[in-house]
């Protein structure tokens, strides 16, 4: 299939654009639930970003033998596998993290971004688009995830970075930095309503950078929003 | 349709936002002479550090929602903020505690929402509660009265309100409160707890009952000004005070502590008479304040009984700030000369 397919634009709509965590606000769960410091954030996000590639693969694929009828179901199960290897993978490689995620990955399957890539851009796309998308798209979302697991952890503990040998191996346990001195840890930042607080504050601040770039560019021409959809907090393309 | 502004001499409220704020200050000052002189001076230098961080905090915010300042400023509101928070904390509370707790209250609760009459949560208490949860060593460490003769001085009280006191010195000096000893006692009479604990007085907290008493004074003096109605302060006291009675057994620990104790601990007083009657939180018609007060009241009572907090006003002021919009669409009063079905109702037909 000849089709143009720009590949500036994909990168930047997966990382910033329409970012799945702050544009999209998929994938709530995870994103809310585990992002307690930058280890977990990372360890889910990786997982994430690779279910998200090999999903997207598959779905590209076999997009012409599927009927439109049975795709839904067909796309839960490649999800489902791919979410399936991840777990065993991170179960032999990193015990302790795949303990701590709990059920967390094996619900990265619901997880919206994944099924909403595959039927809105792997369905329609080639192969190469597709894993662009995929890897992108998952970027984008462990990007979020991180920053969010590196606010909480600094502003919860005083100090960033602790625990990382659960994802890289014992060498990595002094990558801790602790920020503050005798820092009085601030336990809301790592309850769950530091999630919702710091997760609102990072919208805000996509969309004050956003107004801020929008400001300094040429005015363009207003395109009408051809998306009605009630959960965003950008505009969808 | 021009509705024709009706010029006949209507009565005039003289009630302005920042006059009945300042009432409520005004208010407050028998419970804050109560509590300085059964619990020290903390409960100044608590106040000192508030009013600075609400005006700070608030001056900042309204400049950066391009807000007049002046004009919200003037109202006192993030004041009486500052005072309810103030004396809620532990007196001679650590300066960087009182900050978080503003922050919380006046950015987050207040401010995020849209500012003063937009919150529909009461920023004190979510200023409180988030210090709560976050810093719960620091908001038990509750300075022992004066009837226990181990009041904080005053220079001490300085260093710990200046963050500087060492940990060990701390803790030497605080005192479970008397909520937290019932709860945690559970095979003795009474009469006993009473006995071993110089924290217990004539019938609450020694200190604390004096603390409720001139709270309730303040109440009263807002109540005969009318500032608010009478119907939520007393349904959450008759709330509380039924429950309490329901499952005091009249003499062991074990069982919750007699509707007295439960009136005249903690914070039942400021709550009811400066929380639950915060116009812009609580419920708005008279059966909704009714509703309102009595479920703080039943829940005040279940959290400090079963919960595994040091009090529960906080907690059951906020879970009703949830349902005060509820509440208020069941309890709509009917309009003169309309049938008395709901909204809802007439909607559908």
């Amino acid at each position: 299939m000849a089709e143009e397919v720009n590949y500036r634009e994909l990168t930047f709509n997966g990382l910033w654009k329409n970012n799945p965590a702050l544009v999209q606000l998929l994938g709530l769960c995870p994103l809310l639930a585990v992002t307690t410091n930058v280890v977990n954030a990372l360890g889910l996000g990786a997982a994430t970003l690779f279910v998200l590639l090999i999903s997207n693969l598959a779905v590209s694929l076999i997009r012409s033998i599927v009927s439109d009828a049975i795709r839904l179901a067909v796309f839960v199960m490649i999800i489902a596998a791919a979410v399936t290897c991840v777990e065993l993978l991170m179960q032999a490689f990193a015990y302790e993290l795949y303990m701590i995620l709990g059920i967390f990955l094996p619900l990265i399957t619901t997880n919206c971004i994944i099924l909403g890539r595959a039927d809105g851009f792997a369905r329609k796309h080639g192969l190469l688009p597709s894993a662009v998308d995929g890897v992108m798209m998952g970027a984008g979302m462990a990007a979020a995830m991180i920053v969010l697991g590196g606010l909480r952890e600094a502003v919860g503990t005083g100090a960033l970075f602790a625990d990382m040998h659960l994802l890289f191996g014992e060498s990595a346990r002094a990558w801790r930095i602790v920020l503050v001195d005798g820092y009085q840890s601030f336990l809301l930042a790592i309850l769950p309503p530091g999630a919702f607080i710091f997760t609102g504050l990072l919208i805000a601040l996509k969309n004050l950078i956003n107004d801020r770039l929008a400001a300094r560019a040429v005015p363009a021409t207003p395109s009408p929003v051809t998306d009605r959809r009630v959960r965003v907090t950008g505009q969808i393309s | 349709m021009a509705q024709q502004t009706l010029s006949s001499p209507h009565l005039r409220g003289a009630l302005t936002t920042a006059r009945v704020m300042q009432l409520v200050l005004l208010a407050t000052v028998p419970g804050i002479i109560a509590l300085t002189w059964h619990f020290g001076i903390g409960t100044l230098l608590n106040l000192a550090w508030a009013c600075s961080f609400a005006v700070a905090l608030e001056a900042a915010m309204l400049r950066l929602r391009k807000r007049p300042i002046g004009f919200y400023l003037s109202d006192c509101s993030a004041l009486v903020t500052a005072v309810l928070l103030a004396v809620a904390l532990p007196p001679a509370a650590p300066w960087w505690l009182i900050a978080v707790g503003m922050l919380a209250a006046i950015v987050f609760a207040k401010h995020l929402y849209g500012g003063m009459g937009y919150n529909p949560f009461n920023p004190a208490m979510v200023g409180y509660v988030v210090l709560l949860i976050s810093f719960p060593v620091q908001m038990t460490a509750w300075v022992p009265p004066r009837e226990s003769g181990a009041l904080l001085g005053a220079m001490e009280a300085i260093q710990r309100s200046l963050a500087l006191a060492p940990q060990a010195q701390i803790d030497a000096v605080t005192m479970a409160t008397p909520l937290d000893l019932l709860r945690q006692n559970s095979a003795l009479l009474i009469e006993d707890l009473w006995q071993q604990n110089p924290q217990f007085g004539q019938w609450g907290g020694a200190g604390w009952e004096w603390v409720n008493l001139a709270f309730l004074a303040g109440g009263l003096f807002l109540l005969q000004r009318r500032i608010f109605t009478w119907h939520a302060p007393v349904a959450m006291l008759a709330a509380l005070g039924l429950m309490a009675a329901l499952f005091y057994d009249g003499g062991s620990s074990a069982s919750g502590g007699s509707p007295l104790f439960h009136w005249l601990s903690g914070a039942t007083m400021l709550g009811a008479f400066f929380i639950v009657t915060d116009p812009v939180t609580s419920a708005v018609s008279t059966r909704g304040k009714l509703i309102y007060g009595a479920a703080i009241g039943v829940l005040v009572y279940l959290i400090r009984h079963w919960g595994n907090y040091p009090d529960a006003v906080a907690f059951a002021v906020l879970l009703l700030n949830f349902a005060a919009p509820f509440i208020d669409y069941y309890t709509q009063p009917r309009v003169y000369g309309h049938g008395a079905t709901r909204p809802a109702e007439r909607e559908k037909s």
